[in-house]
């Protein structure tokens, strides 16, 4: 929310400026998510053994960058009240098509566009039937799910295809001169500063905010809506096939199962981040938080040998609680009434 | 603007509670696993155990045999491994283990290529690597603990069916699919044994149902319509040979015609049971985490490199060599039959 005080050209909100500038910045959703991600790091460092050393940040990229890399597009879709479920068989396809060139003997370059374009596609298809058909994008991508993850199953069979030029497979993940920071992260900061610029800095970007506050009211003001979810849609389909080459090559492996079940993760982390799942609200700063949060639970937990089960009953309960908190302070707020008697202008109600 | 605040701060305080109770159990936990990890002083006998994926039987025996090994040579045993059997996941966890500075790793490979890197990562580390069940290439681990080789697999269904049957007459083979490479290898195996040792039994069809439940029992009975003097059946495929049982269990040809071949004691316990099957085989997986366990200790304490010709002791198994590869191999399959399968539970 903050960021849309930066230009003068939106409605100015009770919202925006009935806080002194600090609680703006400090008492957010995203703020929260920040402070927590930085105290389960810094507690982690402390108290779970081998967690401090430096080689543990370049597990950790390499580990969440797919995550990282999707989650961009997933904010933006999620934002205008839209999901894609269909992104972790797009990686799926990606990888299968990547392998199954590459083998066909093609050269690695050729079929990683290939496979770029395919996503492109992929994301088409999910785009042309919510937009065009209108049909929920929630049913739309349940069936893609199935229908990507099928094709990419069926292309490869259940054999896995391995051999990939070195070049490329060093490249996903070699490190940056001699630190522990991998390269494949600034591919991620390139994307990075074109989705925020994106969302928080252009016409485009506000007009996302506004199809996911109200679709109707965004048409009426020369939003775009069916034209906007098209194209990010098509995007989430890039940057999926894109995250697809790249666990490809850092896995040195295609595989029809590559990736079953990352858009669980991805959603998670985009809701953990303060998206709201209805639409409107959602910053891109406070998604990259939720995406580290829970790499660096993981990675700790997994350090201090605690099972994969628990890992995930604690990733859940942190996201139940903090979709729950969301909407019991949310349910508040509506409660209370701002000064003068008008009620508070509101973005969401709900996490 | 008080109440505010007072939300606010209430919103910290539980953020903060959840992050101290997560990392809490990370406290607690960490400390326990730090002090296995870092114990050993001149041997680190800190041995995990990564299986394909948790909560499943095959590998919750794999390891009951693992632990026992390891109690009796006073290691540290650890058992860590996803969910769900991907090779992605299984990657984490080597990284882990890779800080964690274990003695040693014995993983089941979800993808022979996949988690090479992470493998060859732990081993510049100094953690020695067993792989068992499920090999990666073999440039990315100290040794493979092979469960069964195809040789004796055949071997041991031929003499089964043999046994059962007296010795004699005609048989059939219910396999998985056409170009199933594993089986078609032991049939082949299966053909010249019976060519060679049993001249008096004639393979008289072999049959594919594709390891899929309902293929494979309409093949079952299409085999005996086929041939009514049929007297034994070999499926060397855990789907195969449950398939076939439940068929033969609700036929006339119960206790008539023979079955045998590879499952699992608890696909095939009620046709045990019931008198349907006499014996089946399989290798035993808590052998073969024992030998897993015991490769370590030898790995980790130097007695072998995984060069052919290393020899070591294997406690309750006795000693051991390692072959081509860096291959080891565990020996003759296991035996089931109604006088053990009450053991087991995979």
């Amino acid at each position: 929310m903050t960021a849309t005080t930066t230009s003068s050209a939106v409605a100015r909100t009770y919202r925006d400026y009935d806080r002194p500038l600090w609680q703006r910045i400090l008492l957010t959703r995203e703020a929260a998510i920040i402070g927590l991600l930085v105290i389960v790091a810094v507690v982690a460092s402390v108290s779970v053994r081998g967690f401090g050393q430096p080689i543990t940040l370049t597990y950790l990229l390499l580990d969440v960058m797919p995550i990282l890399l999707i989650a961009l597009p997933m904010t933006l879709i999620m934002i205008t009240g839209e999901i894609d479920l269909s992104v972790a068989s797009i990686v799926g396809l990606s990888s299968v098509l990547t392998g199954v060139l590459t083998q066909a003997g093609l050269p690695f370059e050729v079929a990683a566009v290939v496979a770029l374009i395919a996503g492109a596609v992929c994301g088409a298809v999910n785009g042309f039937l919510v937009t065009v058909v209108g049909l929920p994008s929630l049913a739309v991508t349940i069936g893609t799910l199935a229908l990507f993850r099928g094709l990419a199953v069926g292309l490869l069979g259940t054999t896995a295809i391995t051999d990939f030029p070195d070049f490329w497979t060093d490249l996903a993940k070699m490190r940056v001169g001699g630190s522990n920071i991998p390269l494949v992260l600034f591919l991620f900061l390139a994307l990075l500063v074109v989705f925020t610029v994106l969302l928080h800095f252009t016409p485009f970007g506000r007009g996302i905010y506004a199809i996911g506050l109200s679709k109707s009211a965004a048409h009426f003001s020369g939003v775009h809506v069916e034209r906007t979810k098209m194209i990010l849609f098509v995007l989430s389909g890039l940057v999926a096939a894109l995250a697809g080459i790249f666990y490809t090559l850092r896995f040195g492996s295609a595989r029809g199962d590559n990736a079953t079940g990352l858009e669980l993760q991805v959603i998670a982390a985009v809701v953990l981040g303060g998206v709201s799942v209805f639409g409107g609200r959602g910053a891109i700063h406070g998604v990259i938080a939720g995406v580290l949060l829970i790499g660096v639970l993981a990675s700790a937990l997994r350090l201090a040998n605690v099972t994969s089960d628990v890992i995930n009953i604690i990733t859940g309960a942190l996201l139940v609680l903090s979709v729950v908190t969301n909407s019991f302070l949310a349910w508040l707020r509506t409660r209370r009434r701002a000064p003068g008697g008008k009620p508070r202008v509101e973005a969401s109600t709900a996490g | 603007m008080f109440e505010h605040k007072r939300r606010a701060g209430a919103l910290t305080a539980l953020a903060v509670g959840v992050a101290l109770l997560a990392t809490g159990c990370a406290v607690d936990s960490g400390s326990e696993g730090g002090s296995d990890g870092g114990s050993g002083d001149s041997a680190n006998l800190a041995i995990t155990f990564l299986p394909k994926n948790l909560g499943n039987p095959y590998f919750d025996t794999s390891s009951t045999g693992a632990k026992e090994a390891i109690d009796e040579f006073g290691g540290t045993f650890a058992e860590v491994g996803p969910a769900e059997a991907t090779p992605d996941a299984q990657v984490s966890y080597i990284n882990t283990l890779t800080q964690q500075g274990v003695g040693a790793i014995a993983v089941s490979a979800n993808d022979p290529e996949a988690i090479c890197d992470a493998l060859n990562e732990a081993r510049d580390a100094n953690v020695k690597v067993v792989t068992f069940d499920s090999d990666t290439n073999a440039d990315c681990r100290d040794v493979f603990i092979n469960q069964a080789d195809a040789e004796g697999i055949a071997k041991v269904q031929v003499d089964l069916v043999a046994d059962q049957i007296g010795g004699a007459g005609e048989i059939a083979i219910l396999s998985a699919s056409a170009n199933a490479t594993n089986q078609n290898a032991w049939i082949e195996m299966m053909e010249e044994y019976l060519a060679s040792d049993y001249p008096d039994i004639t393979l008289v069809e072999t049959v594919y149902g594709d390891d899929d439940d309902q293929t494979s029992f309409d093949k079952t009975a299409a085999l005996l319509q086929t041939h009514p003097e049929l007297k034994g059946i070999i499926s060397p495929t855990t789907v195969g040979i449950s398939a076939a049982a439940r068929y033969l269990s609700t036929s006339d040809y119960k206790g008539k015609v023979a079955l045998t071949g590879l499952g699992t004691p608890n696909q095939m316990r009620e046709y045990v049971e019931d008198g349907t099957v006499t014996a089946f085989a399989l290798w035993n997986p808590a052998d073969l985490g024992y030998l897993a366990a015991y490769a370590s200790k030898a790995l980790i304490e130097g007695d072998i490199t995984g060069a052919e010709g290393d020899s070591f002791e294997a406690g309750k198994l006795g000693d051991y060599e390692v072959g081509a590869d860096g291959v080891v191999l565990l020996g003759d399959p296991f035996e089931f039959n109604a006088d053990n399968i009450g053991d087991f539970d995979f």
